[in-house]
């Protein structure tokens, strides 16, 4: 197909809009940011030398500027933090306390209904089982897999393959393991892996994603299959980041590989993997694409971000969809918090 | 046009079957092609995050077919509760079909693989003679696999989803489109008049894939033969035609709570817990 650009003006048009404004607003940002430090450079230039020519004291740099330096800097930051995190945040917490169309106060309805109905206690309970088990054997299984294949003869080629579904989206990895669970009738062709190794080995089909618990686990699954990749990087790092001299120190006086372990390994990594823990926590909590893909939340499957979605954007209900997520902010914090307090530590440290 | 069940013409000459006109006769053909060994119907309501819609539009062509369109009209405003005795007795009809192991789910399994199996494909098992029956609107027949005549004497067709009772009248589930203006101007009314009259909807129907149930509609215009059934249905004088219902409720219900309860309904849950939990989400 030939390029028409005629027909294409109106595109190119905004193409060159687009550019334009950008070149213009990131400019006069840069110039900004070194016009006003020039300029006050020069102001203090200006009156250290009337100062010496008058032989009064040199004056002391006032604090105050070094505050609206400050301030220039942080400004952008700010203004992008307050439009896209705070004020949002403010809102849905107000919603929260609103009816389904955001009109009339209703106190803490919708907080009630969410621990009184029983189909989003099952969706908290739900996350839970999520928030308590993605970490853990994810963490798990990186570790493991990174102290196994350290040093080995394939080392990189092993931790490629386990890092590889890290690439694929959480939306892909759901549909490629819908396949896997797929289901077709005994005596029909299998399409899904799990089921035809269970016909092969003499089994009858089963439905894998309705009945829950087993549903919600081999959810689960598919999300210990992305991130156990990003557990073992990180991991692995870690542990070759162990200084040589401790390592060969312990070797000298002669630890078994298990006293290596617990004894030198654990405690030097300690760090990384309270920050895997965490990062994967905060990921888990928010779990969303693979619920949403795989099955909808459907046969008992629901999490908190996949409820919040539902009421607020497909059913109307803003009110209940605020209150999820205002809960989900709430499970959310301390963790972060935790996190922060750790790094300060570690910085002091 | 939704109430239709779809068939093998091809299948059923060669098998001496016919097209069921009432509900009791559907009955009786279904069992007599159970018993020959195959599983009358095929089903499926899988449907990424709308899950469930397929069996919705069971229960409204089964609450027109038990009830009154009276009452039907009153259950989409809520009018009647949902866990009303009336909507129990047309879940529990399509129930007789949907929830029977003898009837379903030919070509996939089970009941319960109704709920994951896609409605795209849940017809499908009718080319390959492992299902006789499936309720599906008109849409479906460009869902079949490339290469399906879709005719009365080809490889696929439908009929009319029979009612209970054909005396008291042939009703009709359907879908439709709405032109909604927003401004009251001269040229936007000129519009509205023409795309309601009858040159409209003869030019729009020799494109194809639409109905219209414009009585000016000339039959010769529509060129698909399901289309062509679904043009002379909605024409018959003896027709009552009701919208979508679960179109007609609150999103809550009628995209959520009502696709959730047709899900575990066919998972196993009993109608009467399935109709109290939608009740008692309607928007209050």
């Amino acid at each position: 197909m030939e390029f028409d650009f005629a027909a294409e003006q109106p595109k190119l048009l905004m193409l060159m809009y687009g550019l334009i404004a950008f070149v213009a607003v990131v400019g006069g940002l840069l110039l900004l940011l070194d016009a006003v430090p020039a300029w006050f450079a020069r102001r203090r230039e200006a009156q250290l030398v009337a100062a010496s020519a008058s032989g009064a004291p040199l004056p002391r740099r006032p604090k105050p500027r070094e505050g609206m330096f400050a301030f220039f800097f942080l400004l952008p930051a700010v203004l992008l933090l307050l439009v896209g995190l705070v004020v949002p945040a403010i809102r849905t917490m107000l919603l929260s306390f609103m009816d389904g169309s955001s009109v009339d106060w209703v106190g803490f309805r919708n907080y009630t209904w969410m621990f009184s109905d029983d189909s989003i206690v099952r969706v908290l309970i739900n996350t839970l089982v999520w928030v308590l088990l993605v970490p853990l054997i994810t963490t798990a299984f990186g570790l493991l897999y990174a102290v196994l294949v350290d040093r080995a003869r394939f080392e990189s080629v092993a931790k490629s393959l386990i890092f590889m579904p890290m690439a694929i989206s959480f939306v892909g990895a759901a549909i490629i393991w819908k396949f896997v669970y797929a289901f077709r009738g005994d005596g029909q062709e299998q399409i899904g892996l799990l089921n035809q190794i269970v016909v092969s080995l003499g089994g009858e089909p089963k439905q894998w994603l309705l009945d829950p618990p087993l549903n919600t686990l081999l959810l689960i699954v598919i999300m210990i299959w992305i991130q156990a990749g990003f557990a073992m990087v990180v991991l692995s790092a870690a542990i070759k980041a162990i200084p040589a001299d401790i390592v060969e120190a312990a070797r000298l006086d002669g630890v078994s590989p298990w006293q290596m372990f617990w004894q030198i390994t654990m405690p030097s990594i300690r760090p990384a993997l309270i920050v895997v823990v965490v990062t994967l926590s905060i990921a888990t909590l928010k779990v969303f694409d693979i619920v949403r893909t795989a099955t909808n939340g459907n046969y008992d499957t629901s999490v908190i971000a996949n409820e919040m979605y539902n009421q607020a954007f497909r059913y109307g209900e803003n009110g209940q969809g605020s209150a999820l997520a205002v809960f989900l902010f709430v499970l959310v914090v301390p963790i972060v918090i935790y996190q922060i307090r750790n790094l300060r530590q570690q910085r002091e440290g | 046009m939704k109430s239709f069940v779809w068939y093998s013409p091809k299948t059923f000459k060669e098998k001496g079957w016919t097209v069921p006109t009432t509900w009791d006769e559907l009955i009786a053909l279904s069992d007599k092609i159970a018993a020959s060994g195959t599983k009358p119907w095929c089903a499926g309501i899988e449907s990424g995050d709308a899950t469930g819609w397929p069996a919705t539009d069971w229960i409204e062509d089964l609450m027109l077919r038990t009830q009154t369109p009276e009452v039907y009209d009153q259950w989409t405003t809520h009018g009647v509760a949902f866990n009303d005795p009336k909507v129990a007795e047309a879940l529990d009809k399509a129930g007789q079909i949907l929830k029977n192991e003898k009837y379903v789910n030919g070509g996939f399994g089970g009941v319960k693989s109704i709920a994951t199996t896609s409605f795209q494909e849940a017809g499908t098992p009718i080319t390959t003679g492992k299902c006789a029956l499936h309720r599906q609107a008109s849409f479906y027949a460009n869902q079949w696999p490339e290469g399906t005549k879709v005719a009365e004497d080809g490889d696929v067709f439908a009929f009319y989803f029979p009612a209970v009772d054909p005396a008291k009248g042939k009703p009709v589930l359907g879908g439709g489109e709405f032109v909604a203006a927003f401004a009251d101007r001269a040229e936007v009314q000129a519009v509205q008049t023409y795309l309601a009259s009858g040159e409209y909807a003869n030019s729009r129907a020799k494109i194809g894939d639409w109905v219209s149930a414009n009585k000016k509609l000339d039959l010769a215009n529509v060129p698909n033969p399901v289309d062509k059934l679904s043009v002379q249905i909605l024409q018959d004088p003896k027709t009552v035609f009701r919208f979508d219902g679960s179109d007609l409720m609150p999103a809550a219900v009628g995209a959520g709570t009502f696709w959730k309860g047709m899900v575990d309904w066919i998972n196993g849950k009993d109608t009467a817990t399935v109709l109290q939990g939608i009740e008692s989400s309607w928007p209050k």
